[in-house]
């Protein structure tokens, strides 16, 4: 069983992102991490090794030197690694896509798994893209992940109740919150990812079809009213809820 | 531009967030609005007054896939030379459309919250970054965009459209299908389509104490949501987190009870139209986005509030 993982390099949650420059770039002095839905994934992808076997590759198409992520898989239990480095200029998620394609075709492995969506594009286009460029069949937003009799059986939740879906394999499954907790890496994982082998090689490039033009940081909410503290505020609220917001 | 919008159906009626992205077609300037409807039991006047004239109708798999959905809408946008096509940013939205533009191998932007006619393409506004950016994008025709909910007014226009059958698509023969569904009685409201939104945090202390939101909720015919500190210790489901990690919503009014206010949390409600706090901790950083506040326990505000509501109600 061969299962790769994609893994993508965003900004931390935390992190306070500014533009820069002419207005569609970001500064890159933030810290960067493993996007969180892709941690799941290798997660995942490692506990599937752990009980019953597994060859765990984690791929990443990232600029030249990024790789903190790429070690973290490694160090959270992946095997190897495959480093796209990035230098088109004007990469977007078609291309991001048909990249990442190449190298799962080339791998051919049983199962993809890959995050619900990266937390910085928020897009969720990569993991199906990938899917349908292939022929493979799409299994989105994972609670559960069981593989049987040559299937991937995948359970989510849907509003007030949940689904379970299946497919063949191979597939491209992509982690949704609930599936797992990550792992943090023990010194000893650690030591051992250091002699883990990083094939470094530069990433295809493809006609990119969207375009960033600007950036723009969202209207400041301003801080409102206190209308007072605990059981005595509750008329004034009920007021302003029926006068001002008129929902009563 | 034409444009070609994929129906959604709930309990009988198509989905609001459906309507929306009519509505964001129309908006746009699309002067041809067609629609496709995968599966069986559209209601007959589903579409009258939203502005479409055409209907397809594409007959179901045997069982929910979102392949076969993907391969009836690409097929269609491509023999009917459609510039756009719309899907409303839902769970099952998410995840037909990107396998539809691949099939079609047009441009995808997802989740957008404004559009704009540009050339023979589109400018389309988009959340990044959790909400800490807004980024404009361009892109060539054709596309296949899909709106957030409550980001769009729904479509009006007149009549009913013309309804014409589609052969089944020429699905692949290895996809996902759907093998079981379980659905709460009632079907709850999406979070994401929901115009009140009562949300818990850890400050709720127990899950039994939900019991006061839920209360709230439904007297203000709201629905609850969580934080991801109550999600984390199991008191709420996976589905009902708000925020990074969770679901962005934008309701008319979203309450957070016992809720802190960390970044990523306001990352998914931040664009609420008003918001309510209420914290016992007067520096909660929830405050500084609030439009209302009120300190103190949770446990005593909220059942005083159903209370004095109710009370409002009944006179
Ligand atoms: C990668 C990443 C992704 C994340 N994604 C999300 C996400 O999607 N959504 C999310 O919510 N969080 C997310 N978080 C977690 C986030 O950082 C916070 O930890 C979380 O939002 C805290 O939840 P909380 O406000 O309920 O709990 P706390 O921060 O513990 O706050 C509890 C609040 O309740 C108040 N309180 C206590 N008792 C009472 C009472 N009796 N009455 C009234 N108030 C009371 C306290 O004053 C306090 O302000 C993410 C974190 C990371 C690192
Ligand atoms: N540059 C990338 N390198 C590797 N995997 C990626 C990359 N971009 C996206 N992915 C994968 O696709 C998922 C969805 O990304 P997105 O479509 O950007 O929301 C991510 O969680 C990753 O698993």
């Amino acid at each position: 069983m061969k299962i790769l993982v994609l893994v993508k390099r965003v900004p931390d949650t935390a992190a306070s992102i500014r533009i820069t420059g002419e207005g569609a770039s970001i500064a890159q002095d933030v810290e960067w991490v493993m996007s969180p839905y892709d941690e799941m994934a290798v997660e995942e992808a490692v506990r599937i090794k752990e009980r019953a076997g597994a060859e765990v590759v984690a791929v990443s198409l990232a600029p030249e030197g990024a790789v903190s992520h790429i070690r973290l898989a490694l160090e959270m239990g992946a095997d190897r690694a495959v480093h796209l480095v990035d230098s088109q200029p004007d990469r977007d998620a078609w291309s991001t896509a048909k990249a990442l394609a190449e190298v799962v075709k080339e791998e051919a492995p049983d199962l993809v798994l890959a995050g619900r969506t990266a937390v910085d594009m928020d897009q969720s286009f990569v993991a199906p893209a990938v899917a349908a460029l292939l022929g493979l069949p799409f299994l989105s937003s994972a609670v559960k992940l069981d593989l049987e009799d040559g299937k991937a059986v995948v359970r989510r939740e849907t509003e007030g109740g949940h689904e379970v879906l299946e497919a063949p394999l191979p597939c491209v499954v992509t982690a949704q919150k609930g599936i797992n907790e990550p792992r943090y890496p023990s010194l000893k994982s650690k030591i051992k990812a250091k002699k883990k082998k990083v094939d470094t090689r530069p990433a295809p490039e493809f006609e990119a079809l969207v375009k960033l033009e600007t950036l723009a940081y969202p209207p400041q909410r301003q801080a409102g009213r206190i209308l007072g503290e605990g059981v005595e505020a509750v008329p004034e609220l009920v007021r302003v809820l029926s006068e001002e917001v008129k929902i009563i | 531009m034409k444009a070609l919008i994929y129906v959604e159906q709930r309990d009988g009626k198509v989905r609001t967030a459906t309507l929306e992205a009519a509505g964001a077609a129309a908006a746009l300037g699309c002067d041809e609005l067609h629609a496709v409807f995968v599966g069986d039991g559209l209601a007959a006047d589903a579409l009258a007054g939203a502005g479409v004239s055409k209907l397809f109708l594409v007959p179901p798999s045997d069982s929910y896939s979102p392949e076969y959905h993907a391969a009836a809408v690409a097929e269609l946008a491509r023999d009917g030379g459609y510039d756009i096509v719309f899907f409303a940013a839902t769970q099952r939205g998410k995840e037909i459309a990107p396998l539809a533009a691949v099939g079609r191998r047009a441009a995808f932007l997802g989740d957008v919250l404004e559009l704009a006619a540009d050339g023979g393409g589109v400018k389309a506004k988009r959340s990044l970054y959790g909400g800490k950016l807004f980024g404009w994008f361009s892109a060539p025709a054709p596309l296949v965009v899909t709106t957030r909910p409550k980001m769009f007014a729904p479509a009006s226009g007149e009549g009913e459209p013309a309804v014409e059958e589609r052969p089944a698509p020429a699905a692949p023969e290895k996809r996902a299908v759907l093998i079981e569904s379980h659905a709460s009685a009632g079907g709850k409201v999406d979070l994401t389509e929901a115009d009140i939104i009562v949300s818990g945090g850890r400050g709720m202390k127990d899950p039994a104490n939900f019991a006061i939101l839920e209360e709230l909720a439904e007297l203000l015919g709201g629905v609850v949501g969580a934080s991801r500190a109550a999600v984390d210790a199991g008191w709420r489901p996976h589905s009902d987190q708000v925020g990074q990690t969770g679901k962005v919503v934008s309701p008319q009014v979203y309450f957070a009870v016992g809720i802190s206010g960390a970044i990523q949390h306001l990352a998914g409600m931040s664009s609420s139209k008003v918001i309510v706090a209420v914290n016992k901790d007067p520096e909660a950083p929830i405050f500084k986005v609030a439009d209302y506040g009120v300190v103190g326990d949770a446990m005593k505000v909220v059942p005083a509030l159903s209370a004095e509501i109710r009370k409002k109600k009944g006179g």
